[in-house]
């Protein structure tokens, strides 16, 4: 089937079997392998990216569905060279170890920040329920996350 | 995993959607947010033929207050139920719940009405609109009819839909300051329940629905009958599954989850009628 969408600001037309699942499509297609698969059970994020400006499970999502839509990938948030605001406060605040989750963990804390930009400790650790750092180190993507938002 | 292959079509609208599925027949299915159906078609669980996509269809996604009740479009995402200010003020225990599905990324998707269609025992909604005496619409090619809670969930993953009905809009009679709570056991935050239990309280009436306690969400109705007739909560809360038919499962026993049922219902009901 023949579909439209537009990645990081890029229209690209393609031709998918309706069974691809949009991780497939924009790390396989596109090329953009910065969306991990992680469980591939919409559990653990580590696909998270931006349909329509909000986080979404790309895993669990078919590129079919997104024909017509706007999606942002990891690649997409910095510009002109320039770390988007949440990937320095995780660089600042030594926010990852084996690095897997990051870029999930990245797409869902910007749409929980555009949602809520003044977040409380609490918020943060309910807002990214959904995605899974097998490193366990929670404690600095919370603190990385207070800090992207306070520093807006 | 890969879904197997399938044939796709995107509906415009209710009719259209309606039409399309009756042209493909039963191994074809609606697909709304997908939050239900793909995982099933990843594991090969699921294998339709064709996906009619209803996901686009803008007109059933809304949230109106309707005088004694709340209409919400079938196709409302789990995200605009839980921040529905309409919802907060006449239905808090629906939007209370619906913050509790998933995680957010999944709320993004998964809408009310894909939800309640696929009528999973262990998700959240089904029991809590059952709780409310909620009345589900269907639309087929015959028209519309309303179905009440109580009478659409009759087996594992069935429900009273036919196969050329689609549900448009779940109906949650105004809660009118009644006392409430939802009690959702599990063992990590973005888990299904263990065993939920949605409640709410006013005067002699009350409605508990039990969520993951049998093939179908369960209406605690000895609950509510013996708190009508004066039982105190405590001893109401020991019918908790006087209506349940528990399975086992990886993370608990029948008797486990008889047990959390009673310790939930007893909770929900303490804060309901604080």
């Amino acid at each position: 089937m023949q579909i439209r969408v537009t990645v990081n600001g890029t229209a690209h037309d393609s031709d998918v079997e309706p069974r691809t699942l949009l991780v497939h499509y924009v790390r396989e297609v596109l090329g953009l392998t910065g969306t991990n698969i992680g469980c591939d059970t919409s559990s653990c994020g580590a696909c998270s990216l931006h349909l329509n400006g909000e986080a979404v499970k790309s895993c669990t999502v078919l590129a079919v569905q997104a024909d017509g839509c706007e999606v942002t990938t990891i690649e997409g948030l910095a510009q002109n060279g320039e770390m988007h605001p949440m990937q320095k406060a995780f660089m600042e605040n030594h926010a990852l170890q084996c690095g897997y989750c990051t870029p999930g963990m990245v797409m869902a804390a910007t749409s929980l920040l555009n949602e809520n930009p003044n977040p409380t400790e609490e918020d943060v650790r309910l807002g990214l329920e959904g995605n899974l750092c097998r490193c366990t180190g929670y404690h600095n993507i919370v603190q990385a996350v207070l800090a992207a938002a306070g520093g807006r | 995993m890969i879904p197997a292959a399938f044939d796709y079509v995107r509906a415009g609208s209710a009719e259209e959607a309606i039409s399309l599925i009756g042209e493909y027949g039963e191994d074809a299915k609606f697909i709304a947010g997908g939050h239900s159906l793909l995982p099933l078609m990843k594991l090969r669980l699921a294998q339709p033929t064709v996906l009619v996509d209803i996901g686009r269809i803008s007109d059933l996604s809304y949230i109106r207050d309707a005088g004694d009740h709340i209409a919400i479009g079938a196709m409302t995402r789990h995200m605009d139920v839980e921040t529905s200010p309409v919802l907060a003020e006449h239905a808090p225990l629906l939007a209370h719940a619906a913050s509790h599905v998933g995680d957010p990324q999944v709320r993004h998707r998964g809408t009310i009405g894909g939800s309640i269609a696929h009528s999973d025992s262990a998700s959240d909604l089904p029991a809590t609109t059952l709780a409310m005496g909620a009345t589900y619409v269907a639309q087929g090619p015959g028209g519309t009819r309303e179905i009440a809670a109580a009478d659409f969930f009759q087996g594992f993953l069935q429900t009273a839909l036919a196969p050329d009905e689609l549900l448009t809009e779940i109906r949650v009679p105004k809660m009118g300051g009644a006392g409430w709570s939802f009690q959702k056991f599990n063992r990590r935050a973005q888990d299904w329940a263990i065993v939920g239990v949605a409640a709410w309280r006013r005067n002699g009436e009350s409605g508990v629905g039990l969520v993951n306690m049998g093939s179908t969400p369960i209406l605690a109705t000895s609950v509510s009958a013996a708190l009508s007739s004066g039982a105190s909560i405590a001893e109401a809360a020991e019918l908790a599954a006087a209506e349940a038919d528990p399975q086992n499962d990886l993370n608990a026993s029948p008797e486990y989850r008889v047990h959390l049922a009673k310790v939930l219902v007893r909770r929900a009901l303490e804060q309901a009628s604080a």
